[in-house]
């Protein structure tokens, strides 16, 4: 059987040009490999323009880069979010909302109820901390989820009036004041501080687990489609796929362990860890920032949780046919209940971040970033129709808006045309895809 | 109406049992949308291996009596027997806990999801460790779907991508594999093309071979005629009458669609014109 099947294949493939041969055997989704050349684009684009208007490229350097990953954090681990939510033909409007809800929850937790309690600097507030907010962030996320699926409203109408509830509700736990500074340990979360970054030896150590595990898993998948006799890539094809993800990988981690501490920091560090300074100043690497690992984390388990776990088949089946969904005997109620509970859980994970990169919690944290959420989401390729979507799209997508933002920075564009810019690129984008899906249907 | 609708129940129960036990008796069902009577003390049964027809214009109350029976609509009154004993059936995972599988009107497929994803909807094989077992979940749909399509291979592909037959063989191949006893099919093959209707009418026939019991709902009575071995008749959500194929023609069961006339090779319900 399967060898009629590949015989039958030949004859198709004949026709194919060279590159075409090349996505059907690598599988590579083509709106991943155009979004991945849409920001190699603006990259170089920025960098070109940098060297032209100031006569210095700074966009490329690994400063810049490692600086543009620590802010695309926490937007990111939301969108990881927000592409099941819209996949499941719903959306949050609440995000930002929560996200400083939450914030001032941690802040008002850690600065009037643990520091006192348990004494300035105890090794458990920042736990405690965490907790309580991915507690709240839980508990307000089910609270949405309750009304969107057990009492009927529409999640827009839902998660508005959280967008608006819960940042009055912000400001009245701290009433407008700002909280500040955060637990000392807390603060590392957002990779502020020089120190809240891993160091040279463990970003490797970590890039070399990484590039073990992609082999594994392309092994793996392999074996099994053999045991049941079915169509395999060809050999080279899953060398190349294994190859990319490596050096991708171990690229990062050059990149992440090429930038170094300030000579001032580095001289400190060394003159309090004893370390001799040698000829021409300490080199210290930063290695990976904390912020930027949780973002990969949470990129990682809620692609885990979207392709290989029933909860999330049954999204994209809802988001696919909401009927059929129903008929196949899925509770669609009680998936969505739990999708916007762990939205509001990655809200909070996003709230440990920029409360601790600011070092501060205060009612405006996290302004306008629904928005920058949905955005990112939907340039990453989610469509709005529901059932179509992916995680590592949305991320790209947040890596995308935030290059624009930074790059603009740093050319020292008005914020009024930032914002024109970013806005239009949304629309340009999505313009785009529907060009794109069109053609390939 | 009550002592009219009991003697109906009976009556046929005694016309088409040959002393078997049905297999699935739905008993004086009702259900109303918004005041509207869709099924109104409808009562049907169905024995191992036969093919029982369900017949009407749109809006008859065909689809909604058989969702009732699928799980899909929670009904307002009556009562279900599965092999003789009541039932509860309350979503449509009960229905499938009884051995009841339905072929919907609408396919109920999802389209942004591949064949063998929408094949183990709801039961989906996993692995030891709770993961979705994919490779086994596309093996098992390879293996029902080379017998119902032998020419499939698009098992990557979303079903949005598949023709109207392939789709529709997806539809079926998720009824079938789960060793249903009672299988529902809402106009299966509206959306084929000959060749097609003919692979459902042979599949139909060596399923009922097997001992399960269809229901069938269809337009076309030429096709009722050449598969069911029963035909039900509804209107006004009402049953007009049962008979069996061969005690009734083709222009008197015209006749029980249309006017609501019970011929006298039928056995009469409650819906029957009063003659």
């Amino acid at each position: 059987m399967a060898s009629g099947m590949d015989k039958s294949a030949e004859p198709a493939m004949a026709q194919e040009s060279a590159f075409q041969r090349f996505l059907r055997a690598t599988e590579l989704d083509t709106r991943l490999l155009g979004m991945v050349g849409a920001l190699v684009l603006i990259w170089i684009g920025f960098h070109l323009a940098g060297i032209w208007r100031t006569g210095n490229g700074i966009f490329l350097s690994p400063r810049n880069l490692w600086i543009l990953l620590v802010q695309t954090s926490s937007i990111a681990v939301m969108t990881t979010g927000m592409v099941m939510i819209i996949v499941m033909r719903h959306i949050d409007l609440s995000v930002g909302s929560l996200l400083g809800v939450i914030a001032v929850i941690m802040g008002y937790a850690q600065v009037y109820v643990l520091g006192p309690w348990l004494g300035v600097g105890h090794p458990a507030i920042w736990i405690l901390t965490v907790l309580i907010g991915l507690g709240a962030g839980a508990l307000l996320g089910a609270f949405h989820g309750y009304l969107i699926a057990y009492a009927g409203i529409p999640s827009f109408i839902v998660t508005l009036g959280g967008l608006i509830v819960w940042r009055g509700a912000a400001w009245a736990v701290i009433r407008g004041e700002t909280v500040a500074p955060m637990d000392e340990r807390f603060e590392l979360l957002g990779g502020g501080p020089f120190y809240a970054s891993i160091g040279a030896t463990a970003s490797w150590v970590l890039g070399l687990i990484v590039c073990v595990l992609i082999v594994l898993a392309i092994r793996s998948g392999r074996q099994s489609r053999q045991k049941f006799n079915f169509p395999l890539r060809p050999i080279w094809a899953e060398n190349f796929l294994g190859a990319v993800g490596c050096l991708l990988t171990l690229g990062t981690v050059l990149l992440v362990n090429s930038y170094y501490f300030p000579p001032k920091l580095a001289n400190d560090y060394a003159e309090a860890n004893n370390i001799p300074i040698p000829e021409g100043g300490l080199m210290i690497p930063h290695g990976f920032a904390i912020p930027v690992l949780i973002a990969a984390a949470a990129g990682i388990i809620m692609t885990f949780v979207a392709v290989r776990t029933r909860f999330g088949r049954y999204i994209y089946a809802i988001g696919g046919n909401p009927e059929a969904a129903e008929l196949a005997g899925i509770n669609t109620r009680r998936i969505t209940l739990l999708m916007f509970s762990i939205m509001g859980i990655l809200a909070a994970v996003s709230a440990c971040i920029s409360s601790a990169r600011l070092n501060a919690a205060s009612n405006a944290l996290g302004q306008f970033d629904e928005l920058y959420v949905i955005a990112a989401t939907v340039i990453g390729g989610t469509s709005l129709a529901g059932g179509v979507g992916t995680i590592y799209g949305a991320i790209l997508g947040a890596l995308v808006m935030q290059s624009l933002q930074s790059g603009m920075t740093l050319l020292n564009f008005d914020s009024a045309f930032k914002d024109m810019a970013v806005g239009s690129v949304l629309v340009f984008a999505v313009w785009l895809d529907q060009l794109y899906r069109r053609r390939s249907n | 109406m009550t002592t009219s609708m009991t003697a109906h129940t009976s009556s046929t129960i005694q016309a088409f049992s040959d002393g078997r036990k049905p297999l699935a008796e739905m008993r004086d069902i009702s259900i109303a949308f918004g005041g509207i009577k869709s099924v109104d003390h409808a009562s049907l049964e169905l024995y191992e291996g036969e093919v029982v027809a369900l017949l009407g214009h749109n809006g008859a109350g065909k689809s909604t009596l058989i969702k009732i029976l699928s799980g899909a609509y929670q009904r307002d009154n009556g009562e279900i027997f599965i092999n003789g004993e009541k039932a509860t059936i309350d979503n449509p995972r009960d229905a499938k806990r009884y051995g009841i599988e339905t072929i919907y009107q609408t396919l109920a497929l999802a389209d942004n999801v591949d064949a063998a994803a929408n094949l183990f909807l709801g039961r989906e094989i996993r692995t030891k460790w709770g993961t979705l077992d994919d490779v086994a979940m596309e093996a098992a749909a390879r293996e029902v779907m080379g017998r119902l399509n032998p020419n499939f291979r698009r098992f990557k592909e979303p079903v949005k991508k598949l023709s109207g037959g392939q789709r529709q063989s997806v539809a079926i191949a998720r009824a079938i594999h789960f060793n249903a006893n009672i299988l529902i099919m809402d106009e299966p093959t509206a959306a084929l093309g000959p060749q097609e209707t003919q692979q459902v009418a042979d599949l139909t026939l060596q399923l009922k071979k097997q001992g399960i019991g269809i229901f069938l709902i269809s337009h076309d009575i030429h096709d009722v005629f050449d598969l069911a071995d029963r035909v039900a008749v509804m209107k006004n959500g009402r049953i007009v009458g049962t008979a069996r194929v061969g005690d009734v023609t083709k222009d008197e069961v015209l006749g029980m669609i249309i006017l609501g006339k019970c011929p006298p090779g039928a056995i009469p319900g409650p819906g029957a014109l009063a003659s």
